[in-house]
């Protein structure tokens, strides 16, 4: 059936309800016509779990990273605070933001939604967003969403277990240190192993054993009095840079206890999980919101809902993918839910009814069938080179797309390009960039461990762009000593490997 | 069939942990604010929420992040004006075009990080160096006193609370109420049968039908039940604030010169600590300032904390004073009376025996409690002596030296004994 014919087809159909009350029946009933419309678009999902909770409860989610359970720790009493703030100032809603990638797939439904935006949440957060999950290639190589739940138990009570035995202060200060190093915890070109609950624990005593021996082999050797700065290259440790700097510190620092290196190991497994997540963030919220349109119009095609249902759905929906321009007060930033909503359209617009131009700009994709080549890009692509693929000269006039170089060696900022022929290549490959996570956070690398002498750890900045290291970069050496137990270097170097800047985080040498 | 859950009825807190967690961690910055909160608000509006602003640097969780410099190439959408290869001039402020969405510019915090602590937490703050006991917290942050009442029938309850006597008279009424309509019916149809009997034999067609009709609705009115689940009426019991009287108390200070800004910040501690627990014991609270020199006059709270004199000191006029107000308004019938004084034991050296006997025989016998706290770092004077006198012999007479606030705990102990077993009773 093909949805996009908007003419009333034969409203033969009993509408699924009247007015904004939503019961559990209603929802079983929305949940099962959603179902049916999804599986005829062929939108292939994990088992759902929807759960019906309270707004606080929501605010709960909301300060543990969105998940149903989590360690505990300040900063998430942080991040309910500020929740909690904004949401009392209503300065947001709780819609339909909360949705967790595991199998079951679990998504949250306010006790406060009137039905429209119950069922609004089961086709955005159910199967758009579940699907998602589910098909794309991130997810599935990083995270194992049958494992995640389980994981997250244990690490919970792993880390209340060690705040029993060693008191919260200790915990909480390790705790912080690896929150530091978040982003630092994967490798991005190795494919990780996936998380299993039954051989993490299996191996959790095996592995403290044994990395406390290699430990033991690394940093044995005596300390020599060496007179001059010894720089072989060959016999530096680690002989390549390391990118994946909790996985250094998990299995190289000197100092550590076997639970703290089994805490910084489940900050590590953590972070992994989110990983997918930081580069797919426009892929994900266009698929989801492409999906809740896509569904909830043909229900209304079918007339299963009326229009009081479409109209509070329509304001919902346009409430969230719009895009502030630039000289809007209220501009932040490239919303992704409107650029990612507007390329998975688009793509479909390109299938269907293509221009000229789409013709010579994409020939491969022109009349095939629209949601196979949607389910390709949703699988095979994360938000760079999404972008880099799919993003068409019409979207860059409708977003009135223009490039600003700012350039520090220049007086003024120029304007690179615009939406216009000469600018097109040249904008799409500057916005993929913009999502590259080089490009996003600074790239910075184990360099050395020094084995024979002070034991202190050197990492390096590999600059991109020539851009600078932000201020905090002084606060977090204090974390990373703290965890490596001694002195650590930090040196930006440029393209060439020149050194242009050094920090140093001082450690004073232990007694004993 | 989706699989739902409804868990709207678990608990709400589950980020009560990393909430007080937080709390804990910016302990020092919160009581300042609770601090500064408290010498702003008068004695008797202590227990409210507060709002409290941290500054953002001093929380946020450092991460490496990219500075401004350098090159940076962005794309904005809504270019309204702009051809390749314009320039512009650099917007102040250093930053790029318009900010940028999320790269992190080593976040110069201007914003300060604003939340609220909720009464408890607020009271939790303000006792942390009382050093009051825990169980006393937990009694102090507790609110109104409710007690279960009767209030009349309800007809659904549990049922331990089935009320016997207005079930049974339901079921009656309910029972009359069915079976009225039949009844009426049986009498008439049963007068007919008499009438026929009278003209036809036993065997005929229409007595047979009356008869059969007549079996019909005795077999209806049997079957109406004697007593059904719809008759069961419940006692119903609401829970209400437990009434309690109406309490009076009289702060009294001595602001004469040598009572500095630090003393008076112990005083309106104590006094509020008092408050706090009157507050609990009764639900009509009024206060009376009374401070003095060497004479006594009665204030408002503000000019009571906020208002130095000079000269000596003379205890006995605001005790005399607290007298007249006494008999004027707050007839001892009628009201629980306490008074706290807080002096820093300095007194003409004649007036102090006039104090004991003043207390002693005209307001001690009035009183429910009487708590004077001396906040000195000196040798106790006359008026202290004098007052261990009144103490002998009054049992709620209670009297304290205090060099710092946590010692003021010890003066409510026995006054905390009193009020809980007063509230008990």
């Amino acid at each position: 059936m093909s949805a996009n014919t908007r003419q009333k087809k034969t409203r033969a159909k009993k509408i699924l309800s009247v007015g904004s009350e939503w019961s559990f029946e209603l929802i079983d009933d929305y949940y099962r016509e959603i179902a049916r419309v999804a599986k005829g678009f062929g939108l292939d999902t994990y088992p759902n779990q929807l759960e019906v909770i309270s707004a606080e409860q929501m605010m709960d989610a909301y300060a543990s990273v969105g998940m149903p359970v989590m360690y505990n720790h300040w900063s998430y009493g942080k991040h309910f605070l500020s929740t909690q703030k904004s949401y009392q100032r209503g300065a947001m809603g709780l819609a339909y933001e909360i949705v967790i990638n595991s199998s079951p797939c679990i998504a949250y439904l306010m006790e406060e939604n009137t039905m429209t935006m119950q069922a609004l949440v089961i086709a955005h957060a159910a199967f758009g967003h579940n699907s998602f999950f589910k098909g794309n290639y991130l997810f599935r190589s990083w995270t194992d969403a049958t494992a995640i739940i389980d994981y997250l138990v244990f690490a919970k009570n792993y880390i209340a277990q060690c705040e029993q035995r060693y008191g919260e202060d200790k915990v909480e200060e390790l705790l912080d240190s690896c929150h530091a190093l978040m982003n630092y915890g994967v490798d991005r070109y190795k494919r990780p192993q996936k998380l299993s609950l039954s051989l993490e624990l299996a191996k959790q005593s095996e592995r403290a054993n044994y990395q406390q021996s290699q430990i033991n082999e690394l940093w044995r050797t005596i300390p020599k009095r060496i007179e001059e700065e010894e720089t072989h290259e060959e016999s530096r440790f680690p002989s390549e840079p390391q990118e994946n700097l909790l996985y250094f510190i998990e299995k190289y620092a000197p100092l550590l206890a076997p639970w703290q290196r089994e805490i910084v190991r489940i900050i590590r497994k953590i972070a992994q999980y989110f990983y997918p997540q930081r580069q797919t963030q426009v892929m994900n919220e266009g698929w989801a919101t492409f999906w809740h349109y896509t569904l909830l119009n043909q229900l209304y095609d079918e007339g299963l809902v009326d229009d009081a249902f479409m109209l509070e759905f329509l304001h919902s929906h346009t409430n969230v993918v719009f895009q502030q321009p630039v000289t809007s007060k209220w501009f932040n930033g490239i919303n992704p839910y409107a650029l990612g909503f507007a390329m998975f359209r688009d793509l479909r617009r390109i299938c269907e009814e293509p221009t000229d131009e789409d013709k010579a700009w994409f020939p491969d994709l022109v009349y095939t069938d629209w949601k196979k080549t949607l389910d390709f890009a949703m699988r095979n692509f994360k938000d760079e080179s999404f972008i880099l693929q799919y993003l068409s000269p019409k979207l860059m006039r409708e977003f009135r797309f223009f490039a600003i170089l700012d350039d520090d060696y220049l007086p003024k900022l120029k304007v690179a390009a615009i939406h216009d022929d000469a600018g097109y290549l040249d904008i799409r490959q500057k916005l993929a960039d913009q999502y590259n996570l080089a490009g996003r956070e600074p790239n910075i690398q184990v360099y050395e461990a020094n084995t024979q002498g002070d034991r202190s750890l050197t990492l390096r900045h590999y600059q991109y762009q020539r851009r600078p290291l932000g201020n905090s970069v002084h606060e977090v050496l204090r974390h990373i000593s703290r965890l490596w137990g001694f002195s650590v270097k930090l040196e930006s170097v440029d393209e060439k490997n020149r050194i242009l800047l050094s920090y140093e985080c001082k450690l004073e040498k232990r007694g004993g | 069939m989706i699989h739902m859950i409804d868990r709207r009825l678990n608990g709400k807190n589950k980020s009560a942990i990393n909430r007080e967690r937080f709390l804990r961690r910016f302990k020092g910055q919160i009581k300042e604010a609770v601090t500064r909160a408290v010498n702003g608000r008068s004695i008797t509006d202590i227990e409210r929420g507060e709002k409290v602003s941290i500054p953002v640097k001093d929380i946020n969780e450092p991460g490496f992040a990219h500075a401004s410099g350098g090159i940076w190439e962005r794309v904005f959408p809504g270019n309204d004006r702009y051809s390749r290869g314009d320039e512009i001039d650099r917007p102040s402020g250093g930053d790029g075009a318009g900010g940028d969405g999320g790269a992190g510019n080593g976040g110069d915090g201007e914003d300060d990080f604003v939340f609220e602590l909720s009464k408890e937490e607020f009271l939790e703050f303000f006792f942390d160096d009382l050093e009051l006991p825990n169980l006393v917290k937990t009694q102090l942050k507790q609110s109104m006193v409710m007690k279960p009442v009767r209030a009349g029938f309800t007809s659904d309850g549990t049922p331990t609370n089935i009320h016997v006597l207005r079930s049974l008279r339901a079921a009656l009424g309910r029972r009359i109420a069915l079976s009225a309509g039949p009844l009426e019916e049986l009498n008439t149809l049963q007068e007919q049968l008499d009438e026929l009997l009278e003209t036809q034999g036993e065997r005929s067609q229409e007595v047979q039908t009356l008869q059969a009709i007549i079996r019909e609705l005795k077999a209806k009115l049997v079957c109406i039940p004697y007593i059904d689940p719809f008759d069961l009426k419940y006692t119903n019991r609401v829970r209400v604030p437990k009434p309690t009287t109406q309490a009076v108390m009289f702060c009294i200070m001595d602001v004469s010169g040598s009572m500095d800004e630090a003393k008076k910040d112990i005083a309106k501690r104590f006094f509020i600590l008092l408050y706090l627990f009157l507050v609990r014991a009764y639900e009509k609270i009024e206060v009376v300032f009374i401070r003095h020199h060497t004479q006594a006059t009665e204030v408002n709270e503000h000019d009571f904390f906020h208002a130095r004199d000079t000269g000596g000191t003379v205890v006995s006029s605001a005790l005399k004073l607290a007298k007249r107000i006494i008999d004027e308004r707050y007839p001892d019938a009628d009201w629980n009376i306490y008074v706290a004084q807080a002096s820093d034991g300095d007194n003409w050296d004649s007036d102090s025996p006039q104090c004991r006997q003043l207390l002693s025989t005209e307001i001690m016998p009035l009183l429910q409690y009487y708590a004077y706290v001396e906040i000195t770092e000196g040798e106790p004077q006359n008026l202290w002596f004098e007052y261990e006198k009144v103490a002998e012999q009054n049992t709620h007479f209670t009297m304290r030296r205090i060099r710092n606030p946590s010692e003021i705990w010890p003066i409510f102990k026995e006054l905390f004994k009193k009020v809980s077993a007063r509230g008990g009773a």
